[in-house]
């Protein structure tokens, strides 16, 4: 049964109740990604305090179980991390994705992300658990620009 | 007249792919032929043979080889005029696919090349469409509305999922209207006699994409009285890279080439050239001969089934379909939930679980291939507030325990989701 492996509980805990969910005030950047494949999208919001602590990550979307519950994993790791320390991971998640099943995941950067493992061998659904880290990489690197 | 009924497991025995298994053994159920049908031996073995012993070039060599290619390749252009009930073999033009044939028909509008009082398009003039299209029937008169400075307006889809033909769409400023004769998502076929009438009586013309009925009903293109029919080979039992429009000649003979090139032409010069008659004037360069061949044997072989058998069987699925899906909870049927007017295409919703959830637990634990997504009709999806929805079709091989392995399947991704 491949698909059960895919569909970690983590995962569909996170998809069930999302943490962080919901567009907040203040903010430093607002990104809105598709997958125009698939019709996901994401819109999400960064505020980035003192020394490039991440104050919050924000965002509300629609997409499927593995979309959303990278949004809610995402939300987790990010907020009261930096910058540099959430771009990390966001790599070491991409590497994860990307490597078609054949990466082992470093669990100590990635913690619950690692529950994601099973989709990398999934390559239409890699693009779902990218979407939202891609986002976020996206409005830390405006935010940095500003 | 009586039906003869269909034999369905004699069918499946035509089609290899059902005597596989998908890994960890389990068994194919293949509900997803509104996206592409399957190949019985008798279209595969056409092929390989024409591939082995008669491949050539068709229309220009001059040698047995190209005798016999030309032979089968323009057989195959009679057997799809008489399986559409064409009035004339040269109304048939094979193309790559529904959405070249649609595009085909779209340039001949407001082109400066065609000065025909039917095809003159500008301002004011207007493209009549559905808001049920698939994107192959929306972006193409996009395409012309831009072009041109003509509008693109559209008939409205009802909550049930059948065209909503207010009036005032079709106006006297209409010079095209172009509808999809069955919805490749909600199974809705729609009054197309009717609105030939319609388009017909404001001085329109009218195309219909076919690609969803022509598979799956008997069609006549005469008898429908539209003046362009869209279809492609492979959700037919053929294969794919073939397609097919069928026109009313003198409309066809009006129009200007599509695309130009090797044997669309009569005589060239240097500066201009004359065109070949239909329907070779529309099909520039070496065809999809092996193709084309291909779809001649899936016509043969619908024909020995029979259309009217086709057509009562998938009635059976999707009765049985739309009452076993009643059971699931939470599931809604996007489009008529009663037999009448409509095809054995069905999509729905599963309140909280996002379709490609559905279709992923389906394949990875049941083996069952449904398509999820948009299905190329995002307009009809923003239409009724929903992202995506889950899709079953069904075809002449597709049995009612396919149905039950595809309702216990529902069942289960509920499960994982509760």
């Amino acid at each position: 049964m491949i698909g059960e492996s895919m569909y970690q509980e983590l995962i569909l805990e996170h998809y069930k109740h999302p943490q962080g969910r919901g567009l907040r005030e203040p903010y430093d950047t607002e990104v809105h990604h598709v997958n125009p494949t698939c019709g996901d999208e994401i819109t999400l919001r960064v505020k980035v305090g003192d020394a490039g602590k991440i104050l919050d990550v924000s965002y509300d979307g629609q997409g499927c179980s593995i979309s959303q519950a990278a949004a809610s994993v995402l939300h987790e790791l990010a907020t009261g991390s930096t910058v540099e320390e959430s771009l990390s991971v966001v790599e070491e998640f991409t590497r994860l994705m990307q490597g078609r099943g054949q990466v082992e995941a470093d669990e100590e950067v990635l913690g619950d992300a690692v529950a994601f493992a099973g989709v990398a061998k999934f390559p239409a659904r890699v693009k779902c658990a990218l979407l939202s880290w891609m986002a976020y990489k996206d409005a830390v690197v405006r935010s940095a620009a500003q | 007249m009586t039906v003869n009924s269909l034999d369905v497991e004699r069918i499946r025995k035509d089609f290899p792919v059902f005597s596989r298994e998908l890994p960890d053994g389990r068994p194919l159920v293949y509900l997803d032929s509104g996206n592409s049908s399957q190949k019985p031996n008798q279209v595969i073995e056409t092929m390989r043979e024409h591939l082995a012993l008669h491949y050539s070039n068709v229309g220009r060599a001059m040698h047995v080889l190209g005798a016999e290619s030309t032979e089968a390749y323009e057989g195959a252009r009679d057997k799809v005029a008489a399986f559409v009930g064409a009035p004339s073999r040269n109304e048939v033009i094979f193309t790559k696919n529904a959405s070249e044939a649609l595009n085909l028909i779209a340039y001949s509008f407001g082109n400066p090349a065609n000065t025909d009082p039917r095809f003159t398009l500008g301002p004011g003039d207007e493209i009549v469409i559905s808001e049920m299209e698939h994107h192959s029937n929306i972006v193409p008169w996009q395409l012309l509305a831009q072009r041109t400075g003509a509008t693109l307006k559209w008939f409205g889809v009802t909550d049930d999922g059948r065209l909503d033909l207010a009036p005032g769409v079709i106006t006297e400023r209409t010079k095209i209207v172009s509808i999809a004769h069955q919805s490749n998502v909600l199974g809705t076929v729609n009054p197309v006699a009717e609105l030939a009438r319609m388009a017909h009586e404001a001085g329109a013309l009218i195309a219909l994409d076919a690609s969803q009925s022509v598979p799956h009903h008997p069609v006549n293109v005469a008898e429908m009285g539209a003046d362009f029919v869209a279809f492609t080979g492979h959700k037919m039992v053929g294969p794919s890279g073939i397609g097919v429009l069928w026109g009313r000649a003198e409309l066809l003979e009006a129009m200007p080439p599509f695309l130009g090139g090797g044997e669309m032409i009569e005589a060239v010069w240097m500066d201009r050239a004359t065109y070949a008659p239909v329907p070779h004037k529309f099909e520039a360069g070496t065809p999809p001969i092996v193709e084309a061949i291909g779809l001649g044997a899936a016509a043969d072989y619908l024909t020995v089934v029979g259309m009217e058998a086709v057509e009562a069987h998938e009635r059976e699925l999707t009765a049985y379909a739309l009452e076993a899906l009643r059971e699931v909870p939470t599931l809604r049927v996007i489009g008529p939930e009663t037999l009448e007017g409509r095809g054995g295409t069905v999509s729905f919703t599963l309140e909280g679980i996002h379709p490609h959830d559905v279709g992923q637990i389906l394949d990875d634990q049941f083996g069952v291939a449904v398509r999820v997504g948009h299905h190329c009709a995002r307009p009809l999806h923003l239409r009724f507030g929903i992202p995506a929805t889950t899709r079953a079709s069904f075809y002449l091989y597709n049995t009612t325990g396919e149905i039950d392995a595809l309702v216990r399947g529902l069942h289960h991704v509920q499960k994982v989701f509760a």
